[in-house]
């Protein structure tokens, strides 16, 4: 039998059937969905007279709109209490349970489905967001979707896909003290640019990935939308089906045994071609910070920001745009650059071990007075681990003060908007121009290097203090 | 419900020569509230296209009398990041119905392909050639042809082929929807549920 790729096995366990000449007919597992990319979904659907298909595959909470302070009080903007409304009436239409900002298991999409072992090997995974590549942690195939195939799989649990091309990307040997899966995903994608993996589907292998915890896969996974992957994947293996088993929706007794035995077969078979490979060295990866407007622009913490000499036409342009939007000079060092804001959160590093990470760091220090820190859960549940483990304690001390669950300073939709000017080190995933709100500057980094940044008010590598 | 059938156009071009153009930037996260399908045109390009006090931007291409066009011309990498279909409803609803670029996100590619909006991807050469032919002549026209799969610079006579998929390239000449074909496998699909 001809090798295969994981990602193989899985796709093709899925196709209903081949459209000749064109996309495959691909049947979904699980669909997440929230408040921003559903609602015209959802609208269309009911154009057509239907309902959704396959709701008890539905999974549904509001994330991307909701403030982190106060939630249960109504939301104040109009525009996202209507949104986040228009969730809840087409989730009860449409008999789809829904997580909402007053239920225990509220938190961002891609935070609560592995916390709730709804994301298991094996399974196909949409939500129309683009990372939700996360779930792809757990050897599943997990891909961010468009609206109009937010209505494909409303209307029949099936997408219309065209098989992409496979990737690996091998990560060998032990990583230095204080770099963590952020730093692999950012220097990777410095390596391999934005573009780099468009068209493709990322397996990530190798002792240094598999050394990761689930939430560091989950943050590699996530971060592989920013090379332009379809997204990112980890074959399972103990540290996986010891993450799932005894959570909420994994699972039990018999069917465990079962599912179990069915996980362990997931991985590429040896001698599987990629159509793709790049082999990176963990003892090269340093602490990584962005210095532009898109993940890509990474470098080590100790590195200098480009100079663009050799760059021409509109590659120069791209790059001059870039820096004088961030206010920073070619050639320059990043360390020591001042910062005002710094955001812990997300769906790349919201997780448990991010504010472990986070708190480790800032215990018996303080927050530097200039430096307006938004420290955000995942989820309901992180924020319960974080309050049982005395990490509030730890915050608080430290002078930070925890809010609560949403998407808030990533994409910055609810009220948490950086000013415009103002630099902020941010663990979120995107550091496009006014991501973080308009004219903000953000520098990407790990849950340490926000930690660092936060205690000295400059940009600072962690192992240094 | 049909899409809007495409078959072949010849337009003046709007050209944006930068390249990693995100969906953050053809829409900002703050437009993306509504819950219709309704108005995102305005908000294309916000922050590019609009000073802060909401008057026009006028060093944006889009607020230049001299460029017009059913055709958007951008640099290498269009419509990375977010897989808002926003984005591909904010460059349709502004009246454009063919975006050219060296290289496209993958979603947002499939996105706009799913609104009866023609990505084509050109080489870096061709784009080049598309950019300089404007500079000198704004009212330059292009001519797109979806059957023949070609797009050529009228003005200097040079071609390139571009690629679609077969499926989706009968999508578009026939304003087919995916969603009815994908509802009329309703059999198979419960056929593969039950297996």
């Amino acid at each position: 039998m001809e090798p295969k790729t994981l990602f193989d096995k899985i796709w093709d366990a899925h196709i209903v059937k081949q459209v000749k000449d064109g996309p495959d007919v691909l049947y979904i597992d699980r669909h997440f969905i929230h408040e921003v990319t559903s609602p015209v979904a959802f609208l269309g659907l009911k154009n057509r007279g239907m309902k959704v298909y396959s709701p008890k595959n539905t999974i549904a909470t509001p994330d991307h709109n909701v403030p982190t302070i106060n939630q249960h009080l109504p939301i104040k903007e109009e525009l996202s209490r209507v949104q986040v409304d228009a969730l809840k009436a087409n989730c009860a239409a449409n008999g789809i349970e829904l997580y909402g900002l007053d239920h225990k298991y509220h938190g961002i999409v891609h935070i609560i489905g592995p916390e709730l072992g709804i994301t298991q090997p094996g399974m196909t995974i949409v939500c129309g967001d683009s990372h939700t590549s996360t779930h792809g942690a757990f050897g599943s195939i997990a891909f961010g979707i468009g609206t109009s195939e937010v209505e494909m799989v409303f209307a029949s649990q099936c997408i219309l896909q065209p098989k992409p091309k496979k990737m690996r990307i091998n990560v060998e040997g032990v990583l230095q003290k204080d770099v963590t899966a952020k730093d692999i995903a950012l220097y990777f994608i410095s390596q391999i640019s934005t573009s780099g993996g468009t068209g493709h589907f990322i397996e990530f292998a190798g002792s240094a990935i598999r050394s990761l915890s689930m939430e560091g896969r989950m943050t590699l996974c996530n971060m592989s939308i920013e090379c332009g992957a379809r997204g990112g994947m980890i074959a399972p293996d103990e540290t996986t089906f010891e993450y799932i088993h005894g959570r909420e929706f994994a699972p039990k007794g018999a069917d465990w045994d079962q599912k179990l035995a069915t996980w362990k077969q997931l991985k590429s078979d040896d001698n599987a071609v990629f159509d793709a490979e790049y082999n990176f060295k963990a003892s090269d990866i340093e602490p990584m910070i962005t210095y532009g407007t898109n993940p890509g622009m990474g470098i080590g913490v100790n590195g200098t920001i480009p100079t663009g000499q050799g760059l021409t036409g509109s590659d120069l342009i791209t790059f001059t745009k870039s820096l004088e939007y961030m206010g920073l000079n070619p050639g320059d060092k990043i360390k020591g650059k001042k910062i005002d804001y710094v955001f812990i959160g997300s769906c790349t590093n919201g997780r448990i071990e991010d504010f472990r990470l986070f708190a480790n760091f800032v215990k018996g220090k303080q927050k530097a007075e200039s430096v307006t820190a938004w420290i955000v859960p995942g989820s309901k549940k992180v924020e319960q681990q974080i309050r049982e483990e005395g990490i509030v304690e730890i915050l608080e001390a430290a002078g930070f003060a925890l809010r609560q669950p949403g998407c808030s300073a990533c994409l910055a939709m609810n009220d948490d908007k950086v000013p415009e000017g103002k630099y902020a080190v941010s663990t979120s995933n995107r550091n496009f121009e006014g991501r973080q709100g308009p004219g903000a500057r953000t520098m990407l980094a790990s849950p340490l290097m926000v930690a660092a940044a936060a205690i000295t008010g400059v940009v600072s590598d962690p192992r240094d203090i | 419900m049909a899409i809007e059938k495409f078959q072949k156009l010849v337009s003046s071009v709007v050209p944006l020569p930068i390249e990693n153009v995100d969906t953050d930037q053809i829409i900002p996260a703050r437009f993306l509230k509504a819950v219709e399908r309704k108005g995102f045109g305005d908000n294309l390009f916000r922050d590019w296209r609009y000073k802060k006090d909401g008057s026009p931007n006028p060093d944006f291409v889009m607020n230049n009398a001299r460029f017009s066009g059913k055709i958007l011309v951008a640099g290498k990498n269009f419509g990375s990041g977010s897989s808002r279909e926003h984005a591909a409803w904010a460059v349709y609803d502004a009246g454009f119905r063919v975006v050219v670029s060296s290289f496209f996100a993958d979603i947002f590619k499939s996105n706009v392909l799913n609104n009866g909006l023609l990505p084509v991807q050109v080489s870096d050469q061709f784009l080049a050639e598309i950019f300089a032919t404007v500079e000198a002549d704004p009212k330059a026209q292009f001519e797109v042809d979806l059957i023949g799969q070609t797009i050529v610079n009228l003005k200097t006579n040079s071609t390139e082929n571009f690629e679609i998929n077969a499926y989706k390239k009968e999508c578009l000449l026939n304003g087919y929807d995916d969603i009815d074909y994908l509802i009329s496998l309703k059999a198979e699909i419960a056929a593969f549920e039950k297996a």
